[in-house]
């Protein structure tokens, strides 16, 4: 299996800040990885790197057979990267904008190309309309056909949907796959959990170090969190009472039902059984969900911060 | 509507304001900066009546006559005699290169003339393309004629002190026969619309980029920063040519400003101020974060440069400090370049001491963008 990506202990600074630690990161061709984190934890500025648009402090690797450091200009050539902000230009038409990004790639068959990508994405009507008039789900649409239009076999995506409904989001993610499908390898950060669970591999990242990495199962099955599902009427109380016991690390409010996760299983049954007496409520036990592990993350990064 | 409440939200607003002012230094730096820059352009730079300009004499006829007479020219103020010249070769010389502003011609037989009561003539040629520059001058010249030569035309001279001055002094105003302001001006105004719309257009062009985001896509494109540099300064160098092209139109057809010298001449050093203009906008465009900071820089840089350059006031008027921050300023050679070429007819030779400040400070100013660009990058 080759590697499109392939990098080892990359090392960024700004100023006196640290924003990314050590990154190694292996993403295999054809998958789709998942980088997570939450906001400022360094997965722009890893994004950047792997690029070519930062030059790491220190640090190693390829991409696409090249190198991060050397080879950037053959790395621009064949990846494609999709800035977090809408950055194309707004007062460039649709057709002017892909024109443009053709030329800078120096495509040969620039106006077939631009009219083909016009086509498949139902833009062909709408060429001549100004890229700011249109919507977010369209922005981003016509950001994705802009950064493909060069066929790159590395895909780096920094938060693509972020304010985009959910139905433009399920379309944008069925195309990701069928890109996937064709060999493509794409690296994609996000804060939405059920894009998170469409990856193939998951890493997250906090404070600039590298947590974790696996398939959203592997990830979930490495935390080992229990969590308890409770139902009943008068929650609000309840929660109160529960987040003060040292067992229980999340209490989370879900309509008529909360979630209580705990990190050791048998210490969060002991501390819930009088709880469990009470009546007028349902307790049972689930599954946790990615988004528990990463709150749970987040937070024990937190404490950690805090004790150094 | 409860008064106290509105008031108290003005209040907050007035105070979101105040903070986010102090947040911006630039701002802040130009509610102190620009009254002080103005105080001091205003105050002490800008002389409307400039004294002591540099003449050259050529005296053909040394006599008592004679030195009494440079002698009272020097006594008004207006003329300070700052060589002696041989030849009427080098006269014209120094008058097209800028050298000096007025020339005086006392012709060989002047004594013997003037005793005999002919009322010989001094020619005193100006260089007058700056009609502003010289008036004071030559108004003071009237009162010369009239009294300077009454004490040394004792005894049987006496009968020569008439009310009329017994001798002429007649003023040739080169360049500008006539006097009008608008030949003066209107080649002028190029170096000044190029010079705003080419700082601005450039210090603009880039921050957008930067300011909007677009500018994160452009570099993630296998396109250089050279690349980039080039392609984006390449259609404002045509639109300074045709901005120049419009000037020189109306100059012409408007206002009949001579055209004495070599446009080719011309539209060459346009260019390469063009240039000049162009690399400091960018380089304005690689230190401010927004557009607003851009267009800040533009203005504080174009107000000593309208102001000090000779553009609006003479600069033989201004003391020392203010023309070498004037000599500094590339607007400053190039109004001496347009007009000594089409005014004066000047050729490459009489213009180069005025071209090759511009490229250094074009170099200079490349180097400084060049050092601030890479840093942006990263």
């Amino acid at each position: 299996m080759t590697l499109a990506i392939d990098v080892r202990g990359l090392n960024k600074h700004f100023g006196d800040k640290h924003v990314v630690q050590d990154l190694s990161l292996q993403v295999k061709q054809g998958e789709i990885f998942g980088f997570l984190g939450p906001n400022g934890s360094g997965k722009t500025t890893s994004i950047r790197m792997l690029c070519g648009l930062l030059t790491p402090d220190s640090g190693a690797g390829q991409c696409l057979g090249y190198d991060v450091i050397r080879e950037t200009a053959a790395i621009k050539r064949h990846v494609g990267y999709m800035t977090q902000r809408f950055s194309l230009w707004e007062d460039l038409t649709i057709r002017e904008n892909l024109d443009f990004i053709a030329r800078m790639y120096g495509m040969k068959n620039r106006k077939q190309a631009v009219n083909a990508v016009l086509v498949k994405l139902g833009l062909d009507e709408r060429r001549n309309q100004l890229a700011g008039a249109l919507s977010g789900g369209w922005k981003q649409r016509l950001a994705l056909a802009a950064c493909m239009m060069h066929e790159p076999q590395l895909l780096l995506l920094d938060e693509p949907t972020a304010g985009v409904d959910p139905k433009a989001r399920r379309e944008f993610w069925d195309e990701i796959h069928q890109l996937a499908a064709q060999g493509i390898s794409v690296l994609v950060s996000t804060h939405y959990m059920d894009e998170a669970e469409r990856c193939h591999k998951l890493a997250y990242i906090a404070r600039g170090k590298l947590l974790i990495t696996g398939s959203a199962e592997e990830v979930i099955a490495s935390q080992r969190l229990t969590a308890w599902e409770v139902s009943g009427a008068e929650l609000q109380g309840l929660a109160e009472q529960l987040r003060h016991l040292p067992a229980v690390e999340q209490v989370t409010a879900f309509g008529s039902r909360l979630h209580v996760i705990g990190g050791d299983a048998a210490l969060l049954e002991a501390a819930l059984e009088p709880f469990r007496q009470l009546p007028g409520y349902q307790w049972q036990k689930i599954e946790a969900g990615l988004e528990d592990v990463f709150i749970s993350l987040m937070e024990r990064q937190n404490d950690q911060q805090e004790v150094v | 509507m409860n008064p106290a409440a509105s008031l108290a939200r003005l209040w907050g607003i007035a105070l979101k304001e105040l903070v986010q002012l102090s947040r911006d230094r630039l701002t802040f730096g130009m509610i102190v900066g620009i009254p002080i820059m103005q105080l001091l352009l205003f105050g002490f730079a800008i002389n409307s009546d400039p004294k002591h300009l540099p003449t050259a004499i050529q005296v053909q006829d040394n006599s008592v006559f004679t030195r009494t007479f440079i002698r009272s020219l020097e006594n008004t103020g207006y003329f300070q005699i700052v060589q002696q010249v041989s030849s009427e070769a080098q006269a014209n010389q120094l008058l097209a290169e800028g050298e000096v502003q007025f020339v005086v011609n006392i012709p060989p037989d002047f004594s013997r003339q003037l005793v005999r009561g002919e009322r010989p003539i001094i020619l005193l040629e100006a260089d007058a393309t700056d009609p502003a520059a010289t008036s004071n001058a030559l108004a003071s010249l009237l009162t010369v004629g009239q009294s300077v030569l009454n004490r040394d035309l004792t005894g049987s001279l006496a009968k020569l002190r008439p009310s009329d001055a017994p001798f002429e002094v007649r003023v040739h105003r080169r360049y500008n026969a006539e006097g009008i302001t608008q030949y003066n001006i209107v080649p002028g105004l190029m170096g000044v619309i190029l010079t705003m719309t080419m700082v601005l257009m450039t210090g603009l062009a880039m921050t957008r980029e930067r300011e909007r985001g677009t500018f994160e896509n452009l570099l993630a494109t296998p396109a250089k920063p050279l690349e980039v540099m080039a392609g984006k300064i390449v259609p404002y160098i045509m639109i300074g040519l045709v901005q120049m092209t419009l000037i020189l139109l109306a100059a012409r057809f408007i206002f009949a400003v001579p055209f004495q010298g070599s446009l080719l001449l011309l539209y060459a050093v346009s260019l390469l101020f063009i240039a000049a203009n162009l690399s400091l906008g960018m380089t304005f465009s690689t230190i401010a974060r927004n557009q607003l900071q851009a267009m800040q820089m533009t203005f504080f840089f174009f107000l000593p440069s309208i102001l000090l350059s000779g553009f609006m006031f003479p600069f033989r008027g201004m003391p020392g400090w203010a023309q070498v921050i004037g000599n500094g300023l590339p607007l400053t050679h190039f109004l001496r370049l347009v007009r000594g070429i089409l005014l004066k007819g000047n050729d490459l030779v009489e213009i180069w001491p005025h071209v090759w400040p511009i490229m250094l400070f074009m170099t200079v100013i490349v180097a400084l963008g060049a050092k601030f660009y890479k840093r942006t990058l990263d």
